[in-house]
C-alpha cells in the first residue's frame, strides 16, 4: 500500500506525520527531541527507513540523529564538523573579516543511491559529507576554498549553506547554495567548485551582478530534467536552462517576488511553486492571506492557490526548507509555517487542508513517498 | 564516586534520570570529571565543550558547592565535597529564555 511520511523539523522538536495514499487521515508522532531545534530531517531515497536529523541548541551545540526504522527510534551519530585546514575569515555584516565558526547544520541531503552517504550544509557556510552513515564527517573544502570565500557574507539568518542538489543523471554533479554568497556547482563529486550566478541581480551588494554575494534562498530541480533549475532569490524568482550557467527572471505576475521556498511538481517539470511574502523587512505573507503560487509554464505566469488556506488575518512565513512535494500519482504538496501549521494538498495545490495546526514554528518539511 | 547533575536536555540525550555517578581515576579535576562523563556517555561529546579545543561551550556553566567554577582552571582540584561525592558537580545551561 502506498503512503507518505512527512518529516517536520520545528523550533522545539521533530514530528513525523504519516498517511496512506489518500492523504486524508494522518498519524502524528512526536515531538522527537523535544525542546531542541530541528533544522532538517531527510530520508534516504535508497533506503526510506534510514532518516537523518539535524538537532541543535544554542546551549549544547550540534547533534546528528539517525533512525533506521522510519523515525520510530533514533541514535545520535557523529557531530564533529571540523573545517579542513585553517578556516580563515569571511565578511561579517559590516564588511570586516570574521573567523569561520561552525554554528549548526541547516540541511541534510542523503545520497540518491547509498544510504550511508549523506551531505550536510552548515553555518558558517561549508559542505560536509559522511560515507559511514553519519559517524564521521569530512569537509568538501574545495567549495569554501575555491577563492571567493573571504568575500562571502551572512544573510539575516546567518551564513548558511542551505541547498544541496544531487544531479540524478550525473553522480559527479552537485549544486550548493549559500546565503549570502550565491549558487555553486561541482562537476567532480564535490572536489572543485565554481560560482554559477551569471544573470542574478541583487541591489544589496556593491556590484549588483557580482560573481558572488547574492542571497539565494532556495534552488529546485525536476529529476527528469536536471539541467533546468528554479531559484527563489532574496528578491526575484529565477530560472536557468543550462545547469546554472545563466539565469533569467521568471517572477512575471507574482504580487511580490520575495520569498524563501521553491518546489517543482513531481510529474510536471514546468509546474513550479513559490510562497511569496511581503518583503525583506516584512517576513509574512501579503494582505493577511497565505497563498501558494503555481506556474504551469515554467515561470512568468503564476496563479494563486488559496482553497483551504487562511485568507484573512494570516501573517505567517514559510521558510526555505518548509515546502515539499510527494510523488504519488496525484502530486501532493506540503508547506509548514512559522505559525506551526502544516498544510497539505493532494491535488497539486488546488485544495488544501491542515494536517496539524499548532506545532512550534516549522523550520523544515520533507516528504517521503512510500511504496 | 562523583555525582554529576546534568540539565534536562542532556539527561534526555543521555537517557538518564536524576544524577549521573562516575568513577574518576587520579586527581578529581573538572577535566577528569568531564572526560569520565564523555567516556561513559559518548552522546554528550561536543555538547559541553568543543570537541577539538575542549573549550567550554559559551552557554554552559559548571557549579559546585555554591561556587561558579566555569572560569576556574580545568586542571585544578575540585572541592573535597565533590571528590567524595558529598556534593554534586552541576552542569548548567546558562539562564535564558526560549
Amino acid at each position: 500500500m502506498t503512503g507518505v511520511r512527512v518529516l517536520v523539523g520545528t523550533r522545539k522538536g521533530a514530528f513525523v506525520l504519516t498517511s496512506d495514499g489518500t492523504r486524508e487521515r494522518w498519524d502524528v508522532s512526536g515531538p522527537h527531541f523535544p525542546g531542541w531545534e530541528i533544522y532538517h530531517i531527510a530520508g534516504s531515497p535508497a533506503e526510506p527507513n534510514r532518516l537523518y536529523a539535524s538537532q541543535s541548541s544554542g546551549w549544547f551545540g550540534q547533534l546528528i540523529q539517525r533512525s533506521d526504522d522510519g523515525g520510530k527510534s533514533w541514535e545520535p551519530k557523529g557531530n564533529q564538523f571540523a573545517y579542513d585546514g585553517e578556516p580563515g575569515t569571511h565578511q561579517w555584516y559590516d564588511g570586516t573579516p570574521h573567523p569561520w565558526e561552525f554554528a549548526r547544520v541547516w540541511h541534510l541531503e542523503p545520497s540518491l543511491s547509498d544510504p550511508d552517504t549523506v551531505y550536510a550544509g552548515v553555518e558558517d557556510a561549508a559542505l560536509f559529507r559522511s560515507t559511514d552513515g553519519a559517524q564521521t564527517w569530512q569537509e568538501l573544502s574545495g567549495l569554501r576554498q575555491h577563492g571567493s570565500g573571504p568575500s562571502w557574507q551572512p544573510g539575516a539568518g546567518g551564513m548558511c549553506l542551505h541547498t544541496i542538489l544531487l544531479d540524478p543523471s550525473d553522480p559527479a554533479r552537485i549544486y550548493a547554495a549559500i546565503s549570502a554568497a550565491g549558487a555553486f556547482r561541482s562537476d567532480d563529486s564535490g572536489t572543485t567548485w565554481r560560482p554559477i550566478n551569471q544573470g542574478l541581480q541583487s541591489e544589496g551588494i556593491p556590484d549588483p551582478d557580482a560573481e558572488v554575494g547574492h542571497c539565494v534562498h532556495r534552488i529546485a530541480m525536476h529529476p527528469s530534467r536536471p539541467e533546468v533549475l528554479f531559484m527563489q532569490k532574496h528578491w526575484d524568482v529565477m530560472r536557468s536552462d543550462d545547469a546554472g550557467e545563466n539565469w533569467h527572471e521568471i517572477s512575471g505576475n507574482l504580487p511580490t517576488d520575495f520569498g524563501f521556498p521553491i518546489a517543482v511538481h513531481a510529474h510536471e517539470p514546468d509546474t513550479v511553486y513559490v510562497v511569496p511574502i511581503t518583503s525583506d523587512s516584512h517576513h509574512f505573507v501579503m494582505d493577511g492571506k497565505l497563498r501558494v503560487y503555481r506556474s504551469r509554464t515554467g515561470g512568468n505566469e503564476w496563479e494563486a492557490l488559496t482553497a483551504g488556506l487562511p485568507q484573512q488575518d494570516c501573517y505567517v512565513n514559510v521558510l526555505r526548507d518548509a515546502m515539499a512535494v510527494d510523488s504519488l500519482d496525484s502530486c501532493g504538496l506540503y508547506v509548514g509555517t512559522s505559525g506551526g501549521q502544516v498544510y497539505a494538498s493532494s491535488d497539486a495545490g488546488d485544495n488544501w487542508a491542515p494536517i496539524v495546526r499548532d506545532l512550534p514554528p516549522v523550520l523544515s518539511v520533507e516528504v517521503q513517498t512510500l511504496a | 564516586m562523583i555525582r554529576v547533575v546534568l540539565p534536562a536536555h542532556l539527561r534526555s540525550l543521555a537517557h538518564v534520570n536524576g544524577e549521573v555517578r562516575l568513577d574518576v581515576d587520579g586527581p578529581v579535576t573538572q577535566r577528569a570529571v568531564l572526560d569520565a562523563l564523555e567516556a561513559g556517555f559518548p552522546m554528550l561529546v561536543g555538547t559541553l565543550r568543543d570537541q577539538a579545543t575542549k573549550q567550554r561551550r559559551p552557554f554552559v556553566r559548571f557549579y559546585a558547592c555554591e561556587e561558579d567554577l566555569s572560569h576556574e582552571s580545568m586542571d585544578a582540584p575540585l572541592p573535597d565535597a565533590v571528590a567524595t561525592g558529598t556534593e554534586p558537580y552541576l552542569v548548567i545551561g546558562a539562564m535564558a529564555g526560549g
